[in-house]
């Protein structure tokens, strides 16, 4: 293990786009087309429902498309993924049907976690670990998955995700030396978004490259443009085909940036704790726009096509909404008569 | 029925042999689990092997935390915490996690972990943050059972309960009973949480006491009854949480007198708890007030001879009682 080791991952210089496409195939890239828009369209309908009075706690995806719901759509459905609360690309990413994810957002009966989640969604049949609130424990948990994985056999992987922010918990650093000791089938997923809640990373945080952390827990470490998603597919299928082949856990951080506000209520991501000079050079990466603009000119998918996937997706989003509106709101007694399975 | 003589450890070890042997999924971890400080899990990795008998790292919130990860993907891992004061480092993947999941994720995962809570309690001189009597904390935070047996029978029942519920189960121990034997039949029985017993019989007033703390009650309530002629009925709840309030009233209903021996801390300690709820559903069958010996209200000093000041001792545990029927 040296330094060395841990490397920037298929950089835009070095990887060929028609490698990738011939590797992936068009369903595949298609199919991540379609989450990266979900994804970015349900960001939107959120803020908007938020707008119009209805309380949903929305830590938006917006400018980590690339990275979150590309990640999460190469797993397998057996695979885990243990999420953390930045975005909603994980969920469709993992495949979580928009109904379901809105109407848990409205706390209704219908959702996922029959209305007691909220944002903290879970999917078990889509081994989608309870998205739990306590940052960094992710990695805590995520190592006791792997720990299952290994007792049941299985060649399941399971994925944890941890922001810049969280990089810094003892829960991460506990996590990743337990994963390394154990040799468990782990991806430790860094989305460097640089900015925890107000406070640019950097300021808190021992190292630029988060990656480098993986040198003390004896894992490979690799950065990738987050932006990129061709660069994000490549690396992440890569590393779970290695990390499912039984050789211990990898530690990816993708660099990429939020556009937007923590939360819905943070009025000071533009042009307050950052610039907006910042904010707009990042949004001329954009990692959808990108990735269209790549689809077509490689005849992956022609321009007809690409707004007949648009279509259908603002108006799957539309039936879900309608969904959540129209679903029950739990009794009291899904709330109050739970404390213990019998 | 065969059964023979053997400790508080040996006890907890053979029903984890049995539910081992049984279910494929039950494995153990936590720090030095092979060799084993307080010897219950030594020697297990020879029988089991390294994949289910695991040694941890000092690294109490990160392992708590893997085995919430374990107990809801499909294993029913059995941890152990070396000394009750480390649920304070773990706090957050016991008292955050492990009882909450299975309600956030709307019954989608279950959380079946057993937290072992080892070496629990005063008695051997080790100090503040080797010694303290942390059952109240947990009992706080719905979603999670609390098991504090003080016989080796009731130990190796309610340790194989522990593994097979579905809930998060803290399972404490504690220091001073695991050289204490007792007679433990060696066919299979199970204990259920929740469910007291009265560990002895008498008509004028019931002790409720567990741990050490009972043993210490029994031999009193005995000196009692041969100096005074009092007879006390002494009352194990076994579980702190569900906790047997049935059995309880039926005693003080019969009495007419409780007195409660602790050996946390009076303020928001179990005594507090017992003596609340039986004010709220129950007083009219009590004729005098709750009597309440816990622990001084300080951390706990370094030394036995310290200890000796701040856990109740028999001496005081006799007088206070004493007092209770002098009044």
């Amino acid at each position: 293990m040296s330094v060395q080791s841990v490397k920037p991952a298929y950089d835009s210089l070095h990887y060929k786009y028609q490698d990738i496409i011939r590797e992936f195939g068009k369903e595949k890239l298609k199919k991540i087309l379609i989450n990266m828009l979900k994804t970015r369209y349900l960001d939107q309908e959120i803020d908007q429902l938020i707008k119009e009075g209805i309380p949903i706690t929305q830590h938006s995806t917006y400018g980590q498309e690339g990275s979150q719901v590309v990640a999460a759509s190469i797993l397998e459905k057996e695979d885990y993924l243990v999420p953390n609360h930045r975005g909603w690309g994980w969920a469709i990413g993992k495949g979580l049907s928009l109904k379901k994810i809105l109407a848990e957002l409205m706390y209704k009966e219908t959702g996922y976690c029959k209305g007691r989640g909220g944002p903290h969604l879970a999917s078990k049949e889509h081994n989608l670990f309870l998205r739990v609130g306590i940052q960094g424990s992710y990695a805590g948990l995520a190592a006791g998955i792997g720990l299952s994985i290994q007792m049941k056999k299985t060649k399941d992987v399971c994925m944890c995700i941890f922001g810049d922010g969280s990089s810094n918990a003892g829960y991460i650093h506990e996590g990743m030396n337990i994963a390394s000791t154990n040799k468990l089938p782990l991806i430790f997923f860094c989305e460097n978004n640089q900015y925890a809640l107000f406070t640019h990373y950097e300021k808190t945080t021992s190292v630029k490259d988060l990656a480098l952390r993986a040198l003390g827990y004896n894992m490979p470490g690799y950065i990738v443009d987050g932006m990129n998603a061709f660069a994000v597919m490549k690396l992440f299928s890569d590393s779970i085909q290695i990390v499912r082949s039984g050789k211990g856990p990898i530690l990816i951080e993708t660099k990429t940036y939020r556009y937007s506000g923590h939360t819905a209520y943070d009025n000071f991501y533009y042009g307050g704790y950052r610039t907006k000079e910042e904010v707009d050079e990042w949004k001329k990466k954009d990692p959808i726009h990108f990735y269209i603009e790549k689809l077509k000119y490689f005849d992956v998918l022609t321009e007809e096509e690409i707004i007949g996937i648009d279509r259908n997706i603002k108006r799957e989003i539309k039936e879900a909404t309608d969904y959540a509106f129209n679903s029950p709101l739990p009794s009291k007694d899904n709330f109050t008569r739970v404390a213990y399975l019998d | 029925m065969a059964s023979k003589k053997i400790t508080f450890a040996e006890a907890i070890k053979m029903g984890l042999i049995e539910e081992m042997k049984k279910n494929k999924e039950v494995f153990l971890m936590g720090e030095d689990i092979e060799i084993n400080v307080w010897s219950v899990t030594r020697g297990l990795i020879e029988e089991f092997g390294s994949n289910r008998v695991r040694s941890m790292p000092i690294s109490e919130n990160g392992f708590c935390a893997a085995a919430v990860g374990a107990a809801a993907t499909g294993t029913k891992p059995v941890v152990e915490i070396m000394y009750s004061d480390f649920i304070l480092v773990a706090a957050d993947a016991i008292c955050n996690q492990a009882a909450k999941l299975r309600y956030m994720s709307g019954d989608q995962f279950n959380c079946p972990v057993t937290f072992r809570i080892a070496g629990s309690g005063m008695g051997s001189g080790a100090g503040s943050h080797h010694s303290q009597s942390l059952e109240a904390l947990p009992m706080h935070f719905p979603g999670l059972k609390i098991a504090f047996p003080s016989t080796p029978y009731d130990a190796k029942g309610l340790i194989k309960s522990a593994i097979n519920d579905k809930n998060p189960v803290l399972f404490f121990e504690h220091k001073l009973l695991y050289s204490k034997k007792g007679e433990v039949p060696e066919n299979e029985y199970y204990i259920p949480i929740g469910e007291g017993e009265i560990k002895k019989e008498g008509i004028d007033g019931t002790i409720v006491s567990y741990a050490h703390m009972l043993d210490i009650c029994l031999e009193v309530s005995e000196e009692i009854y041969s100096e005074k002629g009092i007879n006390l009925e002494v009352y194990d709840p076994r579980s702190l949480r569900p906790f047997d309030y049935e059995t309880l009233y039926q005693s003080i209903e019969k009495t007419g007198k409780l007195i409660i021996v602790e050996e946390d801390t009076k303020i928001g300690g179990v005594g507090a708890e017992i003596s609340a709820k039986v004010s709220e559903e129950k007083i009219f069958l009590l004729d005098s007030s709750i009597t309440r010996i816990a622990s001084e209200e300080v951390p706990i000093p370094s030394g036995k001879y310290g200890h000796s000041f701040v856990s109740p001792d028999k001496r005081r545990i006799k007088k206070e009682i004493i007092q209770v029927f002098q009044t």
